[in-house]
Order: structure tokens, then sequence, then C-alpha cells
């Protein structure tokens, strides 16, 4: 970057080109007071605070005026220090002087400017009036709006409206009565606001300021725990209690943003109901009992049984480090290879379908691409609820003139954003995605020369495209015509284009043909291999990607390595001193099965809820009921955990050290911020203290660091990871060796395939297995709420009810009204396998036809409804598509 | 004998109406229609004679006599007189045949180049304003110009913008013409705020064609082909106008696509502003069009490198643009060879206030204040003695009488601490106290603040507080010095215009009456006798007759006195309502 140098105060200055004097004088160490200046965001110039002098020209606000070379900044002179004074004074003079009772208190930018400026007592009491007693808004279960405080610099209404694109703040009135406010001035828990509390984050004073503020006796950089993101956050604690956590300014991904369960769904770590000791059931009823018994027991049942007979759950809730031990347990010491985690249920035809079309299975770009790109493709993707910070960057992009499509069942919030809507009906994504290819190629907008060089199978694809007419797509999928055009004339031609998707894509019986689906579309369009393009499946769980990784499936050992390849099985069984299975193990929708058909008989559960989050989940009731040994190693007694014969308390994320890996790929350091509460202990030492007891070696470990060493020895694709390196390296996965820097961007030389090539897979339409009937005429689909994860066993524990506290099938308006429903009513949603009870949403969010539940709320079980037909690939369930009625109560 | 072509026309600008022009319309075609005459009745705008209104002209074989004050009951009159039998009312006769029977001087010094069409032809037919010249001039553009012709026509001309500020015109122009941009637009400002001012709005409603080609001149100049007209929605009669204007300039291929059968496209929206006075300004103004707040935002960058949707913009006002065509017909020198040095053309102002003639007035440049208030204006009603203009509304600042030989002229005005402003003159007698004038001012400007800067939003709040302090008698000596800092740090640190100016009534009126703050503060005396908390009213004993008309109108019954005899009024029960004064018949009640 291009350096200028000025002087300021004499002193000499360097700066990038481009910097304003504010951001060049910051940066050197040289404070000029500023209050509605943030980093973050575009200068407005409004507090009139940052006067400085350029020699020769005259007095400007340096927030926005740019350093140019060979300039003379003064920050000092008897006019400045004038006019600072009497700006400053007259927000003093506006503002409340009870600093002592303020939570900001020594921590707020006016406070801080009238210790820099020195402020004249009797000039104040002379300006002084009296205060205007505004109410203070407390709606939010978060946080404070306190108008009185409120400075007007803006930060809060431009954050809200450039950073996260929300727009619920804006300045209401004008003058002297401007005042900060939502639209129509109603309490915030009413409005548009999503709670990320971004604002909070950056209020200069004490208006915006969230409830529960102790300031931590210390911090500790560490993973957020919820979505795939991954972002940077910063633990506060006091004691044994995590009391504020606030975003990495210095996390590459989320640059110290965050949405609401990151920044403020941190309740569960303290709360009451946290599993502090082990349980063991006696008669039916849980009795508190020691390690020591707990261990010894399960010690002694394990070893009754064989590999056959047992069963691993890993979770992609816990570190990468803890799921390598449970897959090593399961493999080493039970000999099997049945382990399976939640990816199974969510992005198993990413890792099946993106491995047949490009080699590996994993998002193929990077999060910070998005902001280059000129056109996304989000299909099956309800980003602000799922992935809220990919979310803000989307939607960034789109301001700075990216395309954005949207291909979703439902009117998701991204849709307010995008150029392209097109509302396929659910399953139906085959025959958009396909009838979409058929239009770039017919109207020759294909990338041939990418195809030429890179891909293979072309032929036998492009026959298959003839089925896909737009007569055809135009029936199957509800699209009309003109939009399905379009979108493919935007998507083909501006380039670079990123293609993001979920469990919209995943959760069918044709999963894996979708995920082949969106493989082609980028293959076709060249959009694969270069920065800012790519098929980009975003994982759900804080580290799906690193359980997927690290071998908690049943086909593959760490890094993906088959373990039905006898050399493969013979280097871990030379590194683990022990006889593996070369057998794939059972998939998490073939366990529950095998449970009920009386061949598998003990289940070792970590961090998982499957009574809640498997489709048809009275099936899995019913097996769960049937196992012999049941051992649920959770941090809640969760609705699975109950059904458990011995209970261990495990440690959350914010009690132990560890690794996740994100959806790019991108390994990141979960650091120990308390103390492990009461007795519980961290998943991988529990799972050791199994090992040991039942007399196995290679579990003698006493830091998480020592098994991120064994990973990285066994794992090519982890080969450079390293906890020393994460310290001041960001690494993404594939990262071989200890200086290799990691791949932002995979295939960018050539496909992970077998002949190097990115193959092209002819699909044909395959229907949903449940269609609707004249018995069951409306689909069920699943989505997510903003405030809630999964099962909602993190985000049920504290503010985040208020923000949603039960579960709400929205339906159509005119469903609602042939059915002669109201709002909020209360019905009973019946399919083939099961009956929810819920209270209803009216909302033309979604289409007719399809209804919409989330599956947070254990009270209106969704999955009771859903279907566990598989994909017979990836054998994922179709929790996406059922067929339903609703029922008056 | 031929028939004789008779036509009248009746004044229909709001000032027209608010006379009841309407209603005299009305009158005059029923009239008609029960005589059985063949005249045809048009509507026309104001011809600047507001305080004339209702004026009524009268055309026979093209021989016009303009009559004023035309009240229904003269209607039957006139008809009957002149219409039917050929005989006009000299009495109430203003022109005559182009002859000027009464108001002289009110016309003698004006020169009309933006007015010219305005009170003389019909603003709903766009064939009267193409037979006035309308439309030649963008044709000949069309023609026989380039773009950098064009811009160097105004640059010559010395065109200033006419919104108040004064930047050279054909200078904005040729910078935006500069930029390579794809897309620019065209803006013009009618978003007229300042209390008393009304030129635009004159313009728009007795001349809205001059206004659309001159802003079709401009944007065949920077080669813009979309255009905004930012219009008060408190201007209903503008927005008619301008409505129809733009109707018929579409159904003539004057404005869509290829208009004049050239290959320029000229697309024009009118968006009617929600009454916010900040809107005015430009940044602000291009929010509000955006579907944005309207506040400012800092310049730079100015609407000339990014204005609507980040796309060059060129905003200039209406009396701008209606300039233009005139221009463009008669060459830049005719225009330069008015006006002084630095400021040329013409210039409108909306005279108001204590003055006799209350309109609008177009005048040349250099022309002194004196020459407005007194020549056109009629001088000081009641007569009363001349104090000071306030000129350019709250932005701008007293001229005090003593200055009364100052040249108009952008530069001229600015060194007085006054602006030019859009033409706002509001002309102030001995009775308006200077302190409750910036007081007056400050409240609107602080009503309008946007409240985005902390000086406008606080600082002028203050402000205002320390004069009401003082014209409540409460002021000490300190706070003056309080109020002249913080007006002097407002005006150089707000963030737009609108804070930047805000001060201005404040500054010049210390500057040139500070000696009536000190007697507020210091004798906790007004001498303007109008600051009610520094004022009494009493009955000289000397003049009254005890008409008992004070005693019968006061509302809190502080008058007392027998019929026929001299009467009192109680101070402590007075509420300083002030209609005793109002209808005193003799005098007797004075403000002391």
């Amino acid at each position: 970057m291009d350096k200028i140098t000025f002087t300021i105060d004499g002193q000499k200055i360097t700066a990038d080109k481009g910097m304003t004097i504010l951001e060049a004088a910051l940066e050197n160490g040289i404070y000029i007071p500023h209050l509605c200046y943030h980093p973050d965001l575009e200068p407005v110039g409004v507090c009139r605070l940052c006067m400085v002098e350029i020699e020769q020209r005259g007095l400007f606000t340096s927030c926005n005026t740019p350093a140019e070379p060979e300039i003379a900044v003064r920050t000092e002179t008897p006019e400045i220090e004038k006019v600072r004074r009497v700006t400053a004074e007259l927000l003093i003079v506006n503002h409340p002087f009870d600093c002592l009772i303020c939570e900001k208190n020594t921590n707020c930018e006016l406070q801080k400017i009238a210790h820099f400026i020195g402020i004249d007592e009797e000039h104040i009491n002379k300006m002084r009036k009296p205060e205007r007693i505004l109410p203070i808004d407390t709606s939010n279960p978060f946080f404070i709006y306190d108008p009185n405080r409120c400075v007007l610099c803006g930060i809060c209404v431009r954050t809200c409206r450039n950073t996260v694109s929300i727009s619920t703040l804006d300045f209401m009135d004008r003058g002297y009565n401007s005042i900060v406010s939502t639209f129509g001035n109603k309490p915030i828990l009413e409005s548009r606001c999503v709670s990320c509390g971004e604002c909070v984050a950056r209020c200069p004073v004490g208006s915006l300021k969230p409830k529960e503020t102790p300031i931590p006796s210390r911090e500790i950089k560490t993973t957020c725990p919820y979505c795939g993101v991954g972002c940077g956050l910063i633990l506060g604690s006091r004691g044994d209690k995590i009391v504020s956590s606030r975003g990495d300014i210095e996390n590459p991904i989320n640059k110290g943003q965050l949405c609401v369960k990151g920044r403020f769904g941190h309740e569960f770590i303290n709360h009451p109901e946290r599993l502090t000791t082990p349980l063991t059931k006696k008669d039916g009823l849980f009795v508190e009992t020691s390690w020591d018994e707990a261990l010894e027991l399960i010690a002694d049942k394990f070893s009754h049984y064989n590999g056959d007979q047992f069963v691993a759950l890993s979770s992609a809730k816990c570190t990468n480090e803890e799921n390598y031990i449970m897959q090593k347990f399961t493999r080493a010491v039970m000999g099997t290879n049945t382990i399976d985690h939640c990816a199974r249920l969510c992005h198993a035809p990413s890792v099946a379908g993106l491995a047949q079309s490009f080699g590996s299975g994993a998002m193929t770009n990077s999060i910070n691409e998005i902001q280059y790109t000129k056109s996304i493709f989000a299909i099956g993707t309800n980003t602000t609820s799922a992935h809220p910070v990919i979310a803000y960057k989307i939607k960034n992009a789109v301001k700075e003139g990216s395309k954005l499509i949207v291909a979703n069942p439902k009117e998701i919030d991204l849709c307010e954003f995008a150029d392209i809507f097109l509302q396929h009906r659910p399953g139906t994504d085959v025959a958009l995605l396909m009838g979409i290819m058929k239009v770039i190629v017919d109207e020759n907008l294909y990338d041939r020369d990418f195809i030429n060089k890179r891909c293979e199978n072309f032929t036998d694809f492009k026959s298959s495209l003839d089925n896909f007419t737009l007569d055809f797509v135009e029936r199957i999928t509800g699209v009309h015509r003109d939009k399905i055009i379009q979108a493919a004339v935007t998507y083909a031609t501006h380039k670079p284009g990123m293609l993001f998707y979920a469990m919209g894509i995943t959760q069918h019986t044709h999963g894996t043909d979708n995920v082949l689906a969106t493989s082609n579309i980028a293959l076709l369009t060249g959009n694969i291999g270069k920065p800012s393009t790519g098929v980009n499946p975003l994982r759900g769980q804080n580290n799906v990607q690193g359980a997927c990784d690290l071998g908690a499936l049943p086909n593959v050992y760490p890094g993906y390595q088959k373990v039905d390849v006898p050399a493969i099985k013979q280097k871990f069984e030379k590194a683990w001193n022990c006889t593996l299975s070369e057998e794939p193990g059972l998939t998490h929708t073939e366990i529950f099965d095998s449970i009920l058909e009386g061949k598998i008989k003990v289940l070792y559960q970590m961090g998982e809820n499957p009574v809640i989050s498997e489709a048809n989940a009275s099936h899995v009731i019913k097996a769960i009921e049937q196992l012999e040994f049941f051992v649920a190693q959770d941090i809640f007694l969760t609705e699975t955990a109950r059904y458990a014969d011995v209970v261990l308390p495990a440690s959350s994320f914010a009690e132990k050290d560890g690794t996740f890996t994100n959806t790019e790929r991108r390994v990141q350091r979960v650091r120990k911020a308390i103390e492990p509460l009461g007795e519980s202990k961290p998943d991988w030492q529990i799972t050791c203290e199994i090992a040991k007891r039942m007399g196995k070696e290679g579990f003698d470990f006493t830091h998480p660091v020592q098994i991120m060493d064994e990973i990285a020895s066994l794992t090519p694709s982890y080969g450079g990871i390293s906890y020393e390196r994460l310290e001041y390296h960001d690494l993404q996965w594939p990262c071989p060796n200890d200086t290799h820097m990691g791949t932002p961007i995979l295939h960018s030389e050539s496909f992970a395939t077998a002949s190097g090539k990115g193959k092209f897979m002819p699909l044909t339409y395959k229907p949903s297995f449940e269609l609707p009937d004249d018995d069951y005429p409306l689909i069920l689909t699943t989505d997510r709420s903003l405030y809630h994860f999964h099962t909602a066993t993190m985000t049920r524990k504290g503010g985040l009810v208020k923000l949603r506290d039960r579960e709400l099938v929205e339906i159509n308006p005119q469903d609602a009204e042939e059915l002669g429903l109201t709002n909020a009513q209360l019905v009973k949603v019946i399919s083939r396998r099961g009956v929810v009870k819920s209270q209803i949403k009216i909302t033309d969010v979604s289409q007719k036809g399809v209804i919409s539940m989330t599956f947070h709320f254990a009270e209106s079980p969704t999955n009771l409804l859903t279907n566990d037909a598989i994909d017979p690939v990836a054998k994922i369930p179709e929790t996406k598509v059922c067929a339903v009625r609703i029922e008056k109560v | 004998m031929r028939k004789a072509i008779k036509e009248i026309k009746v004044g229909l600008g709001t000032c027209g109406i608010s006379a009841g022009g309407e209603l005299i319309f009305e009158e005059i075609k029923n009239e008609l229609e029960k005589q059985g005459a063949n005249v045809k009745v048009k509507e026309t705008g104001c011809m600047g004679m507001c305080y004339m209104e209702v004026l009524v002209e009268v055309s026979i074989n093209g021989e016009s006599y303009l009559y004023c004050k035309v009240t229904p009951d003269k209607v039957k009159k006139i008809i009957d007189m002149h219409i039917i039998h050929n005989k006009p009312i000299d009495e109430w006769i203003i022109k005559n045949k182009g002859k000027i029977l009464k108001e002289e001087t009110f016309f003698k010094k004006q020169k009309k180049i933006v007015l010219k069409n305005c009170g003389a032809i019909d603003p709903g037919s766009i064939d009267e304003y193409i037979a006035c010249d309308g439309y030649k001039a963008i044709k000949k553009v069309l023609e026989s110009y380039s773009k950098d012709e064009v811009i160097d026509i105004i640059l010559e001309s010395g065109l200033r913008g006419r919104g108040g500020a004064g930047f050279p015109t054909g200078l904005k122009w040729k910078y935006i013409s500069r930029s390579k941009r794809n897309k620019k637009y065209i803006i013009c400002n009618a978003d007229e705020g300042d209390p008393g001012a009304f030129m635009d709005r004159s313009i728009l409603e007795g001349d809205p064609h001059s206004v659309l080609e001159g802003m079709m001149i401009a944007a065949y100049a920077i080669e813009a082909d979309e255009a905004y007209i930012y219009v008060r929605a408190e201007y209903p009669k503008a927005v008619h106008r301008l409505t129809t204007a733009i109707r018929q300039c579409q159904e003539r291929g004057y404005i869509g696509n290829g208009i004049f059968r050239s290959d320029k496209n000229f697309k024009v929206t009118i968006k009617e502003g929600a009454g916010a006075f900040v809107c005015g300004e430009e940044t602000a103004l291009i929010a509000s069009v955006e579907g944005k707040r309207g506040i400012p935002r800092i310049r730079p960058p100015f609407p000339a490198q990014k204005g609507i949707m980040g796309k060059p913009t060129n905003i200039n006002n209406v009396e701008t643009y209606a300039n233009v065509p005139w221009i463009i017909l008669n060459g830049p020198d005719a225009f330069a060879s008015m006006g002084t040095e630095k400021s040329k053309g013409t210039k409108v102002f909306a005279l108001a206030g204590k003055v006799v003639r209350s309109g609008l007035a177009e005048v040349p440049m250099g022309i002194t204040i004196n020459e407005i208030v007194f020549d056109i204006g009629g001088g000081i009603k009641d007569g009363r003695k001349f104090k000071a203009v306030q000129m350019g509304g709250p932005s701008g600042g007293c001229i005090p009488a003593s200055l009364g030989d100052l040249k108009i002229d952008y530069d001229e005005l600015v060194k007085t601490g006054a602006i030019m402003g859009s033409g706002g003159l509001i002309v102030l007698d001995d009775t308006t106290c200077m302190v409750d004038m910036a007081k007056y001012f400050l409240t609107f400007t602080q009503n309008e603040s946007c409240g985005k800067c902390t000086f406008c939003r606080i600082g002028t709040k203050r402000m205002l507080e320390m004069l009401k302090k003082i014209t409540s008698g409460e002021g000490q000596e300190k706070d003056l010095r309080l109020l002249e800092d913080l007006a002097y740090k407002v005006k150089d640190n707000s963030l737009c215009g609108l804070g930047q100016t805000a001060p201005n009534p404040v500054i010049t009126t210390l500057k040139y009456f500070r000696d009536e703050y000190m007697a507020h503060i210091k004798e906790k005396r007004c001498p303007a006798h109008s600051c009610p908390a520094l004022m009494t009213y009493r009955i000289n004993p000397e003049n009254c007759v005890g008409c008992s008309l004070c005693l019968k109108n006061c509302p809190v019954n502080a008058i007392s006195g027998n019929s026929k005899e001299i009467h009192t009024i109680d101070r402590e029960a007075c509420i300083k309502c002030g209609l005793c004064y109002d209808v005193c018949k003799f005098g007797s009640v004075e403000k002391v």
C-alpha cells in the first residue's frame, strides 16, 4: 500500500494513502478527541470534536479529512482548544452527571474527552439546563437503551444500518428533540431489532448498555460455541463465573462482530441446571455418584460387549481433540467403526457429494472472500438465522454491488436484499438448478475453457440436462420461467460468483443429488478454484467440520482416510498399537434400526440429543429404551440423557482447552476461561479415563496439546496444525506441514479426485419420498430461529427465551383461512409418524401448501413428525419434506 | 364591423387565490354568462403586486387594462362598463394599454427576465409559453451548440446560483460535465422554506415551463438524462402547475426519449418534500430524494461528485434555471451588462414586512436597498421609521437603514454579515425589536435543525435560551458574551449550511443593534416596546375620550373607567395582549 508522510504537531507521520487525519493520528498514538468516529464505520463528522488545523487552510474535522502528503496538521492551537471546549461543553451540559452510577464509568468516551480537555465548572453550570427525563427502554432482555445519556453520535444508527444491515435504529424528531429511536419509537423488543448487540458494543457512552455488566477480572480469547462461522470471542470471567463476552476484533472472520447468541447466549455456562456430578440410574431414578464408581461401572460394562454391540455418538459441539479421542476409543478400544455424529443429519451429502465431484467435501472457499464476489447464489440457507455473521457479509457484499440470488421455499429475511428470489417448492432443488444450468448451456454462457481444461464427464452431464426444459422445471418447482432465466444469466455473467447452501440442500432423500447439482453449476460457470467463487456448504455446528475431519464417522479415520483401505488401517494399527476393524461402521440413521434389531446393545453418547434432533424421533426413543447400557456424557440432562443408565457431567467450551474447525476449514483455539463447573470434566478426559480403566494404552494425555500433536502426526490435512502455530497463524486445512500456511481456497490447481479433474455428474429429478396427499395435504419443512440453537439445550437457559419462547408453525394466510385458523391458535400437526401441538403464526413468508417449524422446542418436538426415509448414499433423513395435516385442538 | 377579441385574465397565483381570486374567477364567468358575452377567461400567475391582488386584466383586441383589488362587487361593473360598453373604469386601473397609471415606481426600477411571463401568460398553457419564445432556447441549443458551448455561454453570462450562496452556475456545470460517469442527474431545488420568501413559488406557479426549459439546457450541458424537482408539498399550486407542464411536454415530445427529435432523453420526476427546512440543503435534499431521512452529510464529496445514488448531480434552484433560457436567447453579454462587477443579471426579491407594497420584484443587481424599500416598496407602512431589512431569511442577517445605499451584490452583502439568500427581504420598522427578531429566526432554525451535529443541535438551543432570558429581562452582560461566543462557534463549526448560517440574525443584530440588547439587559427596557416582559400599556389621559372601546375589548377586564371619562389600565391584571392598543381610534393607548 502506498504510504504518505505529513506532520502532526511537527512530528513526522507516515500513513497509508487514503487514511484520514484522525486515523493516521490514532494509529501513530496521537489522541484527538472524537465521539462519532468508529473505525468500522464511514465518518460523518457530526460531533465536531475532532477539529484540527491544517496550516494555511484552516480548521477541519479530522475524521473525514484525508491526510495529504506534506500537510502540516496542528491538534493544539488556541482556536482549536476553544472550539473543542465549546463542543465538549455543549455535549456535557446535555448529559447526566451521575458518572459513578453509570455502567460506562471509566470506559466512557465523553468522560475521556472531558478529562482530556479539563472542564470549567462555572461555564458548565451556566449552560446547564434541567434534564429532560426520557423513558428508558428496558424491553430487550440483554440491553438497555437510555436516551438521556445519548450524545447522538449516530454510531448505533450507522452500525445497525451499515454493519449488520438491519436498520432498526434511526434518528427521530428534529433539532434539540432529536433522539435515536426505533420505527415509531416502539420498545426495542417490538421492533425489528435482532439483538445482535453490535450497537451496544460500539456505544461510546452509557446510552446503549448491557443489562448485566460486571467488569471481568480476566479475559480470554476463545471461539464461539454456536454455529460453524467460528467467530472469535473474548470471554470475561470473575471467580468461577463467565460474566461477559465480546467479539474479538483481531479474529479474521468476525473482526469483533457477533450475533445475538454469540454475544449474549452464554448464560448456560454457569446455569444452575448444569450437570456437576456423575449420575447413575437406580430403580429408574438418577442418584449422584462418585466419578470412581461411575467410571468403574462403565469400564466394566463396556468390557463385556464386543465391537458389533457397541456404538458411539460423538459430538459436533466438542473439540477436535475430543472427537479424535472418541473415535480412537471406539476403534482402538471397542474395535468397531460404528461411530457417527450429527453431521449425518446435516452435511453428510456435502461430504459424499462433493467428494465425488471435487474429491473433498468441505467449503471450497473462505468467508472473507464474500466481500469481493460479484454474485452470490444462496440456496437452501436461511443465513440470517443460522449463520448471522456470514449474512452480515453477504448483505454488505450486495451493498457493494454483488448480485444476490436467493432460492428458498420460504421468503427468508435475506430476500430483502436479493436481486432475484426463487421460491421453489421444497424438495425440487435438482430441477431448479438443472433448469438454470440448461439455460446457461442453451444461452452459451458456460465457461468452455474451464470445462475443457479442468473438468470431465461434461458430455454425459450435458445430455442429462435435456429433460429439464423450462416447461418441466416451471411445473415442478413452481418458479416462473422468467426468474429461472434471470437467475441463470445473472449467475453466469457476474463472476466471480459464490454459491452457499445449507440444510435446504442436504436434508433430502436426494440430498447428495442436490449437492452434486451445486457442484455442477460451479463447474459449469468456472466458479471454482478461484478467489470469491466456490461451492460453500455452511456448516451448522461450531465444530461439525472438525468432528468430520477427525474421523467421528463410520467409514473414515481422521482426515477422511478410509477404514477399508488396508494401508491406512495398518498405519493406524501401528500408531495406536492395536488391531482395527476394516469394516465400515453403521451410520447415525442406521444405528437405531440396528438397536431395534437387537444387534447393538450399548450406546456411548457425547453431547448429542437425538430424541429431539433425529427424524421420526419416536423411532429413536423406542430404540434407546431397548438398549442394555447407555452412557450419556453432556453438560445438561438433555431429553435424551434422561434415558441413560449413567450420565457423566462434561465441561462446557468455556472450561477447557482445545480447537474447533469452522465451516471454512479454519482451525481455531478454544481456551479455558474458568475451571470446570462442580465435578464436571472435559470430554476428552472422561473418555481417556474410561479407556485407561479398561486397561488400554494410548490415552495418557494430560493436555489437549498432546492430542493435537498425535492428530497432526496421523492426519495429513492437519499435519501442520499445532497449538504453537495457532497462536500466531490463521490456518485452514489442508495444512500438511509446519511450514505450510494453510489453504483458503481448495482446488485452485487441481481437484482432489483420482483424475485431478472436477467431475460433472448427470442428474435426474427425484421427488421427495413423502408428498402431500388427501390425508396429509401440506408439506412440512424445517427451519431455524435466530434466537435458538438446534435442540436449544444451550439457548433456552436465559434471555434468549424472551426473544422466542415457543414453537410457531409458520403457515400461509390462504392455508390458514382454508383451515379456519387464526393467528397464535393452538393446533395439532399430524404426520404418519406422530402428532405435535403448537401455536401457529400466519405469515406469507411461507408459500401456500408449505408450513414450517423449527425443532428448538421439546414441548413441540417437530421431529416426531419428520420422515426418516434416507438418502441412499449419504444416509441423511429427509427432515426438510414430509406430508402433514393440521387440525384444530 | 369585425368582432372584437376580448379576453380576461385573473391572477391566480397563491397571492391571488388568498385574496379571493378563485371567487372572482367564478364571478366573472357567471357574469359573462349572464350577459351572454363571448369572452375567454384565463388564469395567470403572480405579476408581483401581491398587495394589489386580486388583479384582473381585461384585453380587447390586444389592448390590455389591469384592474387591481378587484372584489365581487367590482366584477359586475367592470363587465358591464368595460366589456359590454367598452368604457374602462380608470379609477381602478393600474395599467392602461401599457401605460402605467398608478404605482409607477413599483414597475420602473424592475427589470424582468425570470418573471417576464409571470402574470402575463396562462401558466397552464404550453402554447402561450411557446408564443413568448418558449422552448426556443432549448431548440437552439440542441441544433447549434455543443455542450461546452452552452457551458461557456453560462460562464460568460456570470450567472450565479440564485439559491443563496451564489456559486457560479457555469462552473458547477463545467465540473460535472467533465465527469466521465455514465449516469448523471439534474435536480431543481424548489424547497423554498424561508419564512416570508415566495419567489420560487411564484415562478413555478406563473411560468413553470421556463424552469423546465432551463433544466433541459442544463441536462444537455452536463449530459444528464434524468431530473428531479424537489418541491414543497405545501405548494400545491406549484406542484399542480409543474405536473401539468411536464405532461404537456411529454405529449409534445419535449420530455421523454428523443426530446425535440434529437437523440437526447430527458425524464423529470417531481419529488414532494414534507416540509423540512433542512431539505433545502443540497445533501439533505438528495438524501430525501433517495427516500432517506433528509439530513445533510459532510461535503466533500459534493453532489457534483456524488449525488443521487452516488452519481454526479447538478443542483440549481428554480430561479437559476429560469434565467437560463433568457441567457441562451439573448446572449451572455446582454445578461452580463446588468448588475455589478461580480453579480450579474437580475434578482427576484420577495418584499414583505412593514413595507407598503409587499410583493415580488425583479431588480437588476446593483440596485440599492433604499431603492427597493422606498421606490419599489413604497416606503414604510403607516409612515413609521425604516429600521432595517432582514435579508436571506433565517440564514441571513439584518442590514440597518444606515446602510440603505448598499448595492445588491453577493459579495457586498456578505460583508455586512447578511447574505443574498434566495431573495426573502423583510422590511422592519421602529416597532420591531431586534432581539426579538433574532429570537424569532433562531426559534425557526432551532426547530428546523436536523439534530445531527452538536453545534446546531445543542448550540442553537443554548443561544435561544439566552435570547429568551434577555427578552424576558433576565439577561446579564455575561450572557451576551456567552451568546456572542457561541454564535461564532456555531457559525464556524457546524456541519452544514443550516447550522453555519443559523447564528447570522444574532450576529448581525449584535453588530448593528447592540444597544438594543444592552437596553434589555441593563435598563430592562425594550426600545421598540415589543417584548411583553419589558413593556406595558397605558392610556394617555390627554387624548382619551372615554369611548370604552378598549374596556369592552379587554379580555381580562383590566381596564376601568366610566363612559366619557378617562380610562385606566390595571397593570397587574393586564396580560399585554395589545387588543386595547389595536382598537383605540384616538391613539390614546400607548406602549411604554
